[in-house]
C-alpha cells in the first residue's frame, strides 16, 4: 500500500515541477546540471554509474569509492583452486572514465540526505540532486566468539576479494598433503548463497590434483543450502562424497554442526553440539549486514539492511537516496553479483526518468549464477523477475535449477557459459 | 502466513467445488508489472551475452546484429524445449511474445562484433571457405556474414558455440530446417568430422 501513495504522490510531484517549468522558471526547466553521486565502485555502483551516463549524458555522474582496483568476489573461488590468478579478477575503473563518469577515490563519511550532500574522509563535499549507494557487505563481527576483524589476518573470511583471498589460498598451498581445511559458512542472509559450496569445491579440485589425501570440512548452521542437490551430485562424481573415501563432508543445523567458537591460537572451532575440531587451515565466513556507509546514512532498519522502493531502489527511510546490490532488500531476489548488476541498471533507468520529471518505467530484472564444482563440471540457477504490480515484491516469473542428472556434456557447457558470463558481466560493468 | 491460508482456502474450495489445486494457486499468482521497454529488457541479457549482446566468449554467442525473427524463433524454440539448451530454456519462458520481439529488434539493430583474436587454422579455413560456399552461402550469405533470409551471422561467432551448435544438429539433438538438414548431412557424410572443423576454421578466421 504505502508502494502505491508514494507513487502516486511522485506523480504528483512530477506534474508539479513540470507545471512549475511551465510557467516560466528557466532555472528548473532549462536549469543547471543534474547531478548524480554514486557511492560504491563494486558490481552494483559502477554498473549504476555507466547505465546512467548511457541512459542520459547529460547527467554529471561522480563515482566515489575508496579504491583504485576492485577484485570480484565471483571467480575469486577459482583463485583458491589454483586455476585463476588474482589478477584476472582485478579491474580498474578507467572504462567508467571512458563513459564520462567522475572518478574520485576518497572514502565517503557522511550524507547529508535534508542537506543533499556528501562528505568524504579527504574533506570533499558533493552536492547531489539523487544519490545511489552500493554499500556492498560488511561483517557481523561479533557472531561468532574468538573471531574478530583482528583474527581474521590468520583465519581469512576471504568473503571480500583481493588480499583475503590471497591469504586463504596462501594457505592451502602451504598445507601438508593429509591436512584438514574447515568451512563455516554464515547464517541467511548472506552474499553469493552458493559461494561457501562452490568455494569447497574448489579447493577439493586443488586438492584433489596436490594434495589427494586431505579433507574439507564444512560446518554449517543452515539445515540446507543452495543448489545443494547440485553441489551434492557433483561431489559425488568428483570427490567421492557420500563415500568412506570423501575428500569433502557437510555436516548441518540436524548435527548442530555451526560453528560458534573459535581458537586462533590452536586453530580449531567448536560447535554448536560442542564438539572442538581442529583444522590445519580455517576458513569462517562471518554472519552479514549492509555496508558501513548504509549505517552512516542511517539507511538501515532494525535487521541491518535497507528497506527499498522496488521499483526505483529509492530508500524508504531516506527519499532522494537509492540503495543497490547486497545491502538492499530486494525482496525476491538473491545477494549475488548478477542480481545487484540487474538491480543498477533497473535503478539507472529510474533515476534518469526521476530526474527528468518522468515517471519510471517497468522494470525487468535476472539473475544467472554459476558454479564451478570442478574441472569442465558447471551447474547453475537462473531467474527472470518481474515487479508484483502493487510493487510489494520483485517475482520470479522463470528460471530454476540445472537437471540434477544432466549430462557430462551439460556440465561442461556449462563450466564454459560460467567463464563467458564472467567475461561478459564484467564488461558490462567496468567496460 | 499466505501459505496455510491458501492452503486453508484449496481445502475447503477444493471439497466443495472440486476444483483442482493447480488452478487456484494460479489463481493467486500475484499479477506483475508489464510494458517494460525493450532497451531494460535487453539489458537482462547483457550478463551473459556482453554490452549490446557483443559476446567477449569463450562460448556464450555473440547477439549483437542478429536477425529479428531468428531471435525470436530461437527464443520460443528454447522455451518449448525444441531447442536444446543448458540454461536458455528455463531463461527464455520468462518472456511473452511482444517482449520476445521487441528484444528482437533491439539486438538486430546492434553491430555484430567478430569475436577478437580467435585462432584459426589457415589450411583448415581454406577448406572451410570451400566447403562454405558449396554448401552454407545459399543461406548464410556473404561467407556467413549476413543475417538475411534470418540466418545466424557464423562468421566471426564464437568457436565453442559453433562447435556446440552444430553437434547438436548433427546429433540430431536439434532439428534444422530442412534444407538446412539434408544440406549439412550431405556435408557430414562426405566429409565428415573433419570437414565440420574445416568449416568452423573458417569461421574462425573471419574477423
Amino acid at each position: 500500500m504505502s508502494n502505491k501513495i508514494s507513487r502516486r504522490q511522485f506523480i504528483q510531484t512530477a506534474g508539479a515541477l513540470s507545471a512549475v517549468g511551465a510557467i516560466g522558471t528557466p532555472f528548473l526547466a532549462f536549469g543547471a546540471t543534474k547531478k548524480v553521486v554514486v557511492i560504491g565502485g563494486g558490481t552494483g555502483g559502477a554498473t549504476a554509474a555507466k547505465y546512467l551516463r548511457m541512459a542520459d549524458p547529460s547527467i554529471e555522474v561522480t563515482l566515489i569509492e575508496a579504491n583504485k582496483d576492485y577484485y570480484t568476489c565471483y571467480m575469486s573461488n577459482e583463485v583458491l583452486g589454483g586455476d585463476r590468478d588474482i589478477n584476472s579478477i582485478k579491474f580498474g575503473y578507467s572504462g567508467l572514465a571512458g563513459h564520462g563518469v567522475k572518478v574520485v577515490h576518497d572514502m565517503v563519511s557522511g550524507i547529508d540526505a535534508k542537506g543533499k550532500k556528501i562528505t568524504t574522509k579527504g574533506g570533499k563535499t558533493f552536492a547531489y540532486d539523487r544519490c545511489i549507494v552500493s554499500p556492498g557487505i560488511d561483517f557481523k563481527w561479533d557472531s561468532i566468539e574468538g573471531y574478530d576483524e583482528a583474527t581474521a589476518e590468520k583465519i581469512p573470511h576471504a568473503w571480500k576479494a583481493g588480499p583475503q583471498t590471497v591469504a586463504l589460498r596462501k594457505q592451502l598451498e602451504a598445507m601438508p598433503d593429509g591436512g584438514k581445511v574447515i568451512i563455516a559458512p554464515p547464517g541467511n542472509p548472506f552474499r553469493c548463497p552458493p559461494g561457501p559450496y562452490e568455494r569447497a569445491s574448489q579447493i577439493c579440485h586443488y586438492l584433489k590434483q596436490h594434495k589427494p589425501k586431505s579433507k574439507v570440512l564444512i560446518l554449517d548452521q543452515k539445515p540446507k543450502f543452495s543448489k545443494m542437490g547440485l553441489f551434492k551430485q557433483g561431489w559425488k562424481d568428483l570427490y567421492g562424497f557420500g563415500t568412506d573415501k570423501s575428500m569433502i563432508e557437510w555436516h548441518g543445523k540436524d548435527e548442530e554442526a555451526g560453528v560458534v567458537k573459535v581458537n586462533a591460537g590452536g586453530m580449531s572451532v567448536t560447535t554448536a553440539f560442542g564438539d572442538t575440531i581442529k583444522g590445519d587451515v580455517i576458513n569462517v565466513i562471518p554472519a552479514q549486514k549492509a555496508g558501513k556507509i548504509a549505517f552512516a546514512a542511517g539507511l538501515t532498519n532494525d535487521k541491518g539492511w535497507c528497506p527499498i522502493d522496488l521499483l526505483t531502489f529509492e530508500s524508504t527511510i531516506h527519499p532522494g537516496i537509492h540503495v543497490i546490490g547486497d545491502s538492499s532488500i530486494a525482496k525476491g531476489m538473491p545477494k549475488s553479483g548478477y542480481a545487484a548488476n540487474s538491480q543498477a541498471k533497473v535503478c539507472a533507468a529510474a533515476v534518469a526518468a526521476m530526474l527528468a520529471g518522468k515517471e519510471p518505467g517497468t522494470p525487468a530484472y535476472t539473475n544467472t549464477c554459476y558454479s564451478i564444482v570442478g574441472k569442465e563440471y558447471g551447474i547453475s540457477v537462473a531467474a527472470v523477475y518481474r515487479l508484483a504490480e502493487d510493487h510489494s515484491k520483485i517475482i520470479k516469473v522463470s528460471g530454476g535449477l540445472t537437471a540434477t542428472d544432466a549430462s557430462a556434456e551439460t556440465r561442461r557447457r556449462e563450466a564454459l557459459f560460467a567463464h563467458s558470463w564472467f567475461n561478459n558481466i564484467t564488461k558490462d560493468i567496468f567496460g | 502466513m499466505e501459505f496455510r491460508f491458501m492452503l486453508k482456502g484449496t481445502l475447503i474450495a477444493g471439497a466443495i467445488l472440486g476444483l483442482s489445486t493447480a488452478a487456484i494457486a494460479a489463481d493467486k499468482k500475484p499479477a506483475t508489472m508489464s510494458g517494460a521497454s525493450a532497451e531494460m529488457l535487453a539489458n537482462t541479457c547483457n550478463g551473459c551475452h556482453g554490452p549490446e549482446g557483443a559476446s567477449a566468449g569463450p562460448a556464450s554467442p555473440t547477439i549483437a546484429g542478429i536477425s529479428k525473427d531468428y531471435f525470436v524463433e530461437t527464443m520460443q524454440g528454447f522455451a518449448s524445449g525444441e531447442i536444446p539448451s543448458t540454461i536458455m530454456g528455463r531463461i527464455a519462458k520468462g518472456y511473452n511474445d511482444d517482449e520476445l520481439e521487441a528484444m528482437g529488434e533491439h539486438f538486430s539493430k546492434e553491430k555484430f562484433a567478430p569475436a577478437p583474436a580467435q585462432k584459426a587454422d589457415a589450411k583448415l579455413a581454406k577448406k572451410g571457405a570451400k566447403l562454405h560456399d558449396k554448401y552454407c552461402e545459399k543461406c548464410h550469405a556473404e561467407g556467413g556474414t549476413s543475417a538475411e533470409d534470418d540466418s545466424g551471422i557464423l562468421a566471426g561467432q564464437w568457436t565453442p558455440y559453433l562447435e556446440m551448435t552444430l553437434a547438436d544438429y548433427i546429433k540430431g539433438d536439434r532439428t534444422a530446417t530442412k534444407k538446412m538438414a539434408k544440406k549439412l548431412k550431405k556435408l557430414h557424410k562426405k566429409e565428415g568430422d573433419a570437414g565440420i572443423q574445416a568449416l568452423i576454421n573458417y569461421y574462425a578466421s573471419q574477423k
